[in-house]
């Protein structure tokens, strides 16, 4: 099964890397969003700051949406999909390799949005909010990249795919969202909250992860089958 | 909202030409409705005798609250529309379970997820409805983002999204395995909706007015009357629930009559002759 | 009844809402039934 993650992990990076859509395309994307949000939330009275996180947060929900559709436009392009089925790779290593490519992908765009907002939003840093803010990262990219690979394979080859996924996805990662909010809120001190008040949100982000993980490796397997 | 007992105005009308030319036996169904049995009736009757009950005990009888006054009533609808709403959600779950275990897989268990699901989505709009009706006296806005109505509106959309995967056309068995991996993946998600939203809004509760909160204290008619309320709706569920689903055994079947009655069709305008060999299956799962 | 302008429409939509979900469902099973035998309906 490990090989069939790095397989498939390094074939979607390959692609990634070659037609640097995420890079071009998705991350602009992302921080044009953060300078939209500026434009709807004034810049001077201090809401763009206490509203930071969650600013953030939702731009790589969207950017999610979209990196999403793009792994799965992959497989569906050229009839890959079949192929990948043919191929002696098992669902549970297929289902981890394209999670793995996917995380990677998202925290990249999420290290772009991050010198975004420090940049644009005058967001104060705190020393001891950083190991919370890299745990609350990975727990979330990890579980926002599983539910995004379970629902972009569900989704894939359909014909109404674009307008689905947004639908389906958005409603299952709102935890995700509330959760890693709560936690970026605590690191950066914002509301007057204590770090420490953020590693519980961490924990749920962590449950949440390993849920989809699991479901994932015990679905993938019917989900391929069917086209 | 009867299941249809006999009347004359059910019985056999001439059959359609469509089922003579595509040589399916005229159908003796008039004296029943085309999905009731005993058991719907038994549960209609019940349900249509409990529903007076509620609205009598709900708006007439029971008395009004000490704080809440009259908007009390609303929780008689609301809690039970939101009870609801939850149970046709596990109902869904527990549906795409069963078919996705190999088993227990049947088309059957899919038709009761899709249906309860169809119900599920009523119901949670109802609660919602009635959350906002209750809120607005109560609270004196129309939403405020309190837990369960948080969840309940998350669970409205999760529903939504369950019914757009199963509206895409497919086969039946394909519709099924991918609508049961979709409830699966929302089903899943509920628990930790609910304590994500738990968590959030308790650390706005101490802050913000106290929230007049229905309470266990209550009078006697009142636990009465919420919980005639909750039977009530069970029974309606139930009685949805098993119309539902075998409505949707009819529409899959239509799906396999309806391109023979098209073909059949065509080939009558053009002159040709019937075509030789029947091709529905006819089979259910 | 205080609060009427609240409770009377909260069970007005309630009933209404399940009475006309009841009206749809039972007008298009019986649409759809009347193409289909009852012996081979697998519930009778």
């Amino acid at each position: 099964m490990l090989r069939s993650l790095r397989l498939v992990a390094a074939k979607d990076l390959r692609i990634e890397y070659r037609s640097r859509v995420a890079t071009n395309q998705v991350l602009p994307f992302a921080l044009l969003v953060l300078v939209l949000f500026a434009f709807a939330l004034d810049p001077d009275s201090g809401t763009l700051q206490r509203a930071t996180p969650g600013l953030f947060w939702l731009a790589v929900l969207f950017a999610l949406v979209f990196t999403v559709q793009r792994s799965f436009a992959l497989e569906t392009a050229d009839g890959a999909r079949d192929l990948l089925r043919l191929s002696a790779l098992e669902p549970a290593g297929i289902f981890l390799g394209k999670a793995a490519a996917l995380m990677a992908e998202l925290l990249l765009l999420e290290l772009g949005l991050g010198v975004g907002i420090v940049l644009l939003y005058d967001v104060p840093t705190r020393a001891g909010g950083l190991a919370l803010v890299v745990a609350t990262v990975l727990a979330a990219t990890c579980g926002l990249a599983t539910v995004g690979t379970l629902y972009g394979g569900l989704a894939a080859g359909l014909r109404v795919r674009d307008t689905l996924l947004p639908l389906l996805l958005l409603p299952v990662v709102a935890p995700v969202l509330i959760g890693a909010n709560r936690a970026f809120e605590a690191a950066l001190g914002i509301g007057g909250r204590a770090t420490s008040e953020g590693w519980p949100w961490v924990g749920l982000l962590t449950v949440f992860a390993l849920v989809y993980t699991a479901l994932g490796l015990v679905v993938f397997g019917p989900l391929l089958e069917e086209s | 909202m009867t299941t249809g007992g006999a009347t004359a105005a059910d019985t056999e009308a001439a059959p359609p030409t469509a089922s003579g030319a595509t040589g399916v036996a005229p159908s003796p169904v008039g004296r029943h409705s085309a999905t009731g049995t005993k058991a719907t009736r038994v549960i209609g009757v019940l349900a249509l005798i409990g529903v007076p009950l509620l609205l009598l005990l709900g708006l007439v009888t029971s008395p009004e609250d000490v704080e809440m006054g009259d908007s009390v009533r609303i929780m008689y609808v609301h809690v039970p529309s939101a009870w609801l709403a939850y149970l046709a959600f596990a109902v869904t779950a527990l549906g795409s379970v069963c078919y996705l275990w190999p088993r227990t897989r049947s088309l059957a268990w899919d038709r009761f997820a899709g249906a309860s699901a169809e119900i599920g989505v009523l119901f949670t709009g109802l609660a919602l409805a009635t959350g906002m009706l209750w809120g607005r006296p109560t609270w004196g806005v129309y939403w405020t983002w309190d837990a369960r109505l948080t969840t309940t509106a998350l669970l409205f959309l999760l529903f939504l999204g369950y019914l757009a995967i199963r509206r895409l056309p497919a086969a039946p068995e394909v519709r099924a395995k991918r609508a049961a991996i979709a409830g699966l993946i929302a089903f899943v998600d509920v628990p930790i909706v609910h304590l994500s939203v738990e968590w959030w809004r308790s650390l706005h509760q101490g802050a913000t007015v106290a929230r007049r909160d229905l309470n266990a204290e209550l009078d006697g008619t009142m636990l009465f009357t919420l919980f005639l309320g909750l039977i009530v709706f069970t029974l309606i569920y139930v009685w949805l629930l098993l119309h539902r689903s075998r409505q949707l055994w009819l529409e899959d079947q239509q799906l396999d009559t309806s391109l023979d009655a098209a073909i059949a069709e065509r080939r009558r305008e053009s002159g040709l002759p019937p075509a030789a060999a029947p091709s529905t299956t006819g089979a259910a799962t | 009844m205080n609060y009427a302008q609240y409770v009377l429409p909260a069970y007005g939509v309630v009933f209404g809402a399940m009475a006309a979900f009841t009206a749809v469902l039972l007008l298009r099973g019986r649409r759809l039934g009347r193409n289909v035998a009852d012996e081979d309906k697998p519930w009778t």
